[in-house]
């Protein structure tokens, strides 16, 4: 196996603060490398600068075999990127925008015209090809971009996020084309993600990364591995940490985490230990809201390394809804007892 | 059967076309056609410049053509006056706002990760607001013509003519470039448009230099527009003035070098920033 993607001690920071620390990564041709973290955590600074985007503020990377900082023009050659927000012109139309790209990567016109036979069922669009881009849903726009990055075969092709804002119909479609371009051309992916099912179900293998230091990598079955068998998950009515001892203690119990009024459980045979648990915690007199068993998930890995849950941008979003919905309803409250 | 499973995907063919340079002018030439496409979608960038140029030129003519013909013996107000009118058309007319959008629309960075030189996609926008620019000048030349100027250096000076106004567009649109590119604001891209006025104001557009007194005469001996404009009624009013056409070259070409030195380091800047 060839090394597509490589990089050494890569850093790159932003007025002093640092976005991307140290990480060294190695991905083989025909791998799809899913690389997993939070917002914020540093996933799209790696991609910008392994797509020539970003210049490496320290470290070097290697894509396709030549360095993003000395040779870039022929990174773009080998290369292409569907970066987080489609990166479309709205006044173009569909099919414009697919030929300029074409020209630009050197293509004769017959070439693009092969190419934008090929690329016909993956836009998907029919007619509206020929319609301006403005008039594009989002899940269009982005068959479109994803069109664009392909246009000139490339032999990585780098996805920032591919799914984020797509409806679940849109989300498989995506990961279905992901699978086909990668076993049927041997295209390198690398795709970073906030979603865990997305990196479960598509990616060799998993690079975690959190406030820009890779903490964790390998396949998703030897990350989940890290935890042990079974996860028994509980959430109480009140502070867990108080009832961890009681848990702690019961026979086949492999570790007790808290945070807040959750607890993670882990055991090697969860089936034989969740009613003991279940007893256990009914005796610290904390009421249990829901108690779970389920085999460990990227998250509960992500949760190990790093003591907090991967919040995808959908639930950041939410949780500021809610806050906000909470804070208004606190208003009105306290109006009520003003008046 | 769900949506999904009906869902048909494209053949898997591994063809043998690659990307490879597609060459300096082949960029270039892509940039600015795709600049140019946009021209009839953006009407409104290109419909008040040249509705201004000729309101002013038609309603400068009409009130002050007796007053100054007048007073300065063998002055022809119209002849004179309609290199303002050009400038007045073709000064701030780029595509710097559209190239505001593109860094908006991420589609800047699209073009980035391209192979294309980052030098063409400058010069790309700027040939295509050469053309534009060029275009522009024709419906103000025709109503000159309508009014009754004639070129003494004849149909060569009419192409002379039309080349320096498009020239000096390219020379005042770096500034707009700049602005864009450093600032990705919309608004920053509009305000540009102030720099028009003491460039095409605080000159000899309204009366001949001779005329000017005071600070006025001070500033616009130190306008590169009144050399500008000296070049341009050389052409209409004298014939071919080699001196008069040299000074608006020259004129040109500082204004030209200090905006594109702006221009091209802002690109090189917003590369860096990324």
């Amino acid at each position: 196996m060839r090394t597509t993607i490589s990089t050494e001690k890569l850093v790159r920071q932003f007025n002093g603060l640092t976005a991307v620390d140290e990480v060294d990564l190695e991905i083989e041709q025909g791998e799809i490398y899913g690389f997993l973290g939070p917002n914020g955590a540093g996933k799209s600074t790696t991609v910008r600068v392994l797509c020539t985007l970003l210049a490496p503020t320290s470290g070097r990377a290697v894509v396709a075999g030549h360095d993003v900082a000395t040779n870039p023009g022929q990174v773009r050659l080998s290369i292409g990127v569907a970066l987080q927000e489609a990166a479309l012109d709205p006044k173009q139309s569909g099919e414009e925008l697919l030929r300029l790209q074409g020209r630009l990567y050197g293509l004769s016109k017959d070439e693009i015209d092969q190419r934008l036979a090929d690329l016909a069922q993956l836009v998907d669009i029919g007619d509206a090809l020929g319609r301006p881009i403005s008039t594009y849903s989002g899940g269009m726009k982005r068959r479109l971009d994803l069109a664009a990055a392909l246009v000139h075969n490339p032999r990585v092709l780098f996805l920032d996020e591919p799914t984020t804002g797509l409806d679940p119909v849109s989300r498989a479609r995506v990961w279905e084309e992901v699978r086909r371009l990668n076993q049927e051309l041997d295209m390198t992916i690398f795709l970073t993600t906030q979603y865990l099912e997305e990196a479960d179900e598509l990616a060799d293998r998993v690079g975690i990364i959190n406030e820009g230091k890779l903490v964790a990598e390998g396949t998703p079955f030897e990350l989940k591995r890290r935890i042990g068998n079974d996860v028994i998950f509980a959430r109480l009515e009140g502070d867990a940490a108080g009832a961890c001892p009681m848990v702690e203690a019961v026979a086949g119990v492999a570790g007790v985490e808290a945070r807040g009024n959750e607890m993670v459980i882990t055991a090697a045979e969860g089936t034989a230990v969740i009613g003991p648990v279940a007893v256990a915690l009914n005796g610290c007199g904390v009421p249990v809201r829901d108690l779970t068993l389920r085999t460990p998930t990227l998250d509960d890995v992500f949760l190990e390394l790093t003591g907090s849950h991967i919040q995808t941008s959908d639930e950041a979003i939410e949780a500021e809804l809610a806050e906000m919905t909470d804070a208004t309803e606190s208003d009105n409250d306290s109006s009520e007892v003003r008046s | 059967m769900t949506a999904i499973e009906t869902t048909v995907t494209a053949p898997a063919t591994p063809s043998a076309i690659r990307a490879r340079p597609a060459g300096f002018a082949h960029d270039v030439a892509s940039i600015a056609g795709r600049a140019l496409r946009a021209v009839p979608r953006d009407v409104e960038a290109v419909i008040p410049p040249i509705f201004i140029a000729l309101f002013f030129f038609v309603v400068n003519v009409g009130t002050l053509s007796d007053l100054t013909e007048n007073n300065i013996p063998g002055f022809d107000f119209t002849a004179f006056q309609m290199p303002t009118a050009i400038l007045l058309g073709v000064t701030g007319v780029s595509r710097a706002y559209a190239l505001v959008l593109d860094v908006q629309d991420g589609y800047f960075d699209r073009l980035l990760l391209t192979p294309i030189r980052r030098l063409a996609i400058l010069l790309g926008h700027l040939c295509a607001d050469v053309t534009v620019a060029c275009a522009l000048t024709i419906p103000i030349l025709i109503m000159g013509f309508i009014l009754g100027v004639r070129f003494e250096s004849g149909p060569l000076g009419v192409v002379a003519f039309i080349v320096l106004s498009g020239l000096w567009s390219l020379a005042f649109a770096g500034f707009g470039y700049a602005i864009a590119l450093k600032t990705g604001n919309p608004a920053a891209v509009n305000s540009s448009f102030l720099l028009f006025f003491p460039f095409l104001f605080l000159t000899s557009s309204y009366v001949p230099r001779e005329e000017l007194s005071g600070w006025l005469d001070t500033v616009a001996s130190i306008n590169p527009v009144t050399y500008l404009l000296e070049g341009l009624r050389s052409l209409v009013i004298d014939g071919w003035n080699w001196a008069d056409l040299g000074q608006a070259l020259v004129a040109v070409a500082i204004v030209g070098a200090l905006s594109m030195w702006l221009c091209f380091a802002a690109l090189r800047g917003r590369i860096k920033r990324g």
